[in-house]
């Protein structure tokens, strides 16, 4: 095991996605994501990669589409607004099949918001990151060291599905350091082939194509089930969740990323009490953690969605719970961090509302 | 084997407050505990001022942001007067008197104060008030093994930099005897 160094976020994000085979970045600054450009462009140019701080968001997200249709590694990252931005291309990248890494580091919003940590992206990841029948794989780190073994699983994943991959972060993920390992460099050889890229071949096979336009209808229709049907591979295989203390819980909490910080304290402190209470904490929002959640219905009595922002991945929680039991929601927004006290009361005042 | 200590500094921006909760935290890190740092980013860094929280810990370490602190190093009057009532019943905090004029009364906390950018100009040793501060605050609350100081600073002092190394040494040591 390599040695633990003391990293932000936003750097340890960057460095792990650069072992991870990552030779192009294309972005534009924005806090609280700046670190993940900056560290890219010290960087990049040392391991022969690009560089590139593009004149928008929308012109970066484009660049990605053009590096992953040659067959590259790339990455681009931003923060909300930035998002938005970048959603009309990150809907051409998931109707041309593109891999691709995208990073939100979110930020309060709606509108230019503000710069403290906040989780009001949910939706817009899971739900709508741009126009069309979609979906995104989307990771949720929760730690210093899951930035970076999420940025490094990216890449595979984006490959392996030909999807792109979004790490929803958040200012506090981004901006604190914690001790990490980094991980292995990858061998830039051993990286999987891409026979569907647009590189030169000398004209020794058929040229291939990378293109979100068809104009027949019969034929968009078949390559969107096809697509779907991938997505249902990705549905059966890649959910990904923390259980803490969830076996013998009569409530459990379900919160992702920076709150799910918040919501370990709260369930700790909980515990002291005699309060049976876990955590579920989903690492992959899209696709969302269905099998813990109902394996843990079996036992509940309620759920309680804390995050940051106005109530969000609760509906995941109650479109898998169903109406099998009460889910309940608390969360800040804005920029403002939930504390542990404030979790835990809404979690004595739900125990006390459905009977111990 | 230290206690939990969960830790403010906080001051102007380019007094050093955000190096002081790095060395602490990698001290930690040094001593292979669960250890966080988080810098204030947003407006009051606009302001002038710049704070970090750090928590030292054995156990998992929840929001990283400190609201409760049990140790706070304050190095301006503004940074002074928003944390101290944070601070923790028993809890410290050390101020840099040559900056902060108003102590103020406060018997719940251990409050001290030492002329820490006095200390340091008069030691040859500009700019490391804050680490002679930190100094006093080892003294106070020792957070780590005084061996450990050692090592996370130079963890903390990039290689272009060494030089600094032997100053911040000696400006650790000025605090602990202030």
């Amino acid at each position: 095991m390599t040695e633990k160094v003391l990293m932000k976020g936003n750097e340890a994000l960057a460095e792990a996605a650069l072992r991870a085979g990552c030779r192009f970045f294309f972005g534009y600054p924005i806090t609280p994501q700046t670190e993940v450009a900056a560290y890219m462009s010290k960087r990049l140019p040392q391991v022969g990669g690009t560089y590139l701080q593009a004149e928008s968001e929308v012109a970066a997200i484009n660049m990605v589409y053009g590096a992953s249709a040659a067959g590259a590694r790339v990455m681009t990252s931003s923060s909300s607004p930035g998002i938005s931005l970048k959603s009309e291309g990150i809907s051409y990248m998931a109707g041309s099949d593109l891999p691709g890494v995208i990073i939100n580091i979110q930020r309060g919003g709606p509108g230019l918001g503000g710069i403290q940590p906040s989780q009001s992206d949910y939706w817009q990841a899971t739900r709508a990151t741009g126009h069309g029948d979609f979906q995104i794989f989307v990771f949720a780190p929760s730690t210093v060291q899951e930035m970076a073994d999420c940025a490094y699983e990216a890449f595979d994943i984006a490959d392996k599905y030909r999807i792109p991959v979004m790490i929803l972060g958040d200012g506090l993920l981004g901006q604190m350091m914690e001790p990490v390992c980094l991980p292995e460099a990858r061998d830039m050889e051993s990286l999987p082939a891409k026979p569907w890229a647009t590189m030169g071949h000398k004209h020794e096979r058929e040229h291939n194509v990378v293109n979100s336009l068809y104009l027949t209808a019969d034929k968009l229709e078949s390559l969107n089930i096809e697509r779907y049907e991938r997505y249902d591979v990705i549905k059966a295989n890649e959910q990904r969740c923390e259980e803490y203390l969830v076996d013998d819980a009569d409530f459990v909490v379900v919160a992702f990323g920076a709150s799910a910080r918040v919501a370990r304290s709260a369930v700790n402190a909980a515990r002291e009490q005699g309060i049976k209470v876990g955590l579920l904490r989903p690492i992959t929002l899209w696709p969302f953690p269905e099998a813990a959640i109902n394996k843990a219905c079996e036992h509940a009595k309620a759920f309680l969605a804390v995050e940051m922002n106005m109530g969000q991945m609760v509906d995941d929680v109650r479109l898998v719970v169903n109406g099998r039991v009460p889910v309940e929601f608390y969360g800040r927004t804005g920029g403002v961090i939930p504390t542990p006290a404030e979790v835990l009361g809404k979690i004595v005042e739900m125990t006390e509302r459905e009977g111990e | 084997m230290s206690k939990d200590m969960q830790a403010v500094f906080a001051g102007f921006g380019g007094q050093g407050t955000l190096f002081s909760g790095k060395v602490v935290a990698y001290a930690g890190l040094i001593e292979g505990r669960e250890v966080s740092w988080f810098p204030s980013y947003g407006p009051e860094m606009r302001g002038g001022t710049a704070n970090c929280s750090v928590t030292v810990s054995d156990g998992l370490i929840g929001s990283p942001l400190v609201t409760e602190p049990d140790a706070v190093i304050a190095m301006n009057q503004p940074s002074y007067d928003k944390f101290v009532d944070l601070v923790k019943p028993g809890g410290v905090i050390v101020a840099d008197t040559s900056m902060v004029a108003e102590l103020g009364q406060h018997p719940d906390v251990r409050v001290i104060g030492i002329p820490a950018t006095q200390i340091a100009e008069e030691a040859g040793l500009k700019g490391l008030a804050n680490i002679v501060l930190l100094g006093r605050l080892f003294a106070e609350e020792p957070f780590c093994a005084l061996e450990t100081v050692d090592a996370a600073l130079q963890k903390c002092i990039p290689p272009k930099k060494a030089a600094m190394l032997d100053k911040n040494r000696v400006a650790f040591k000025l605090g602990t005897e202030a």
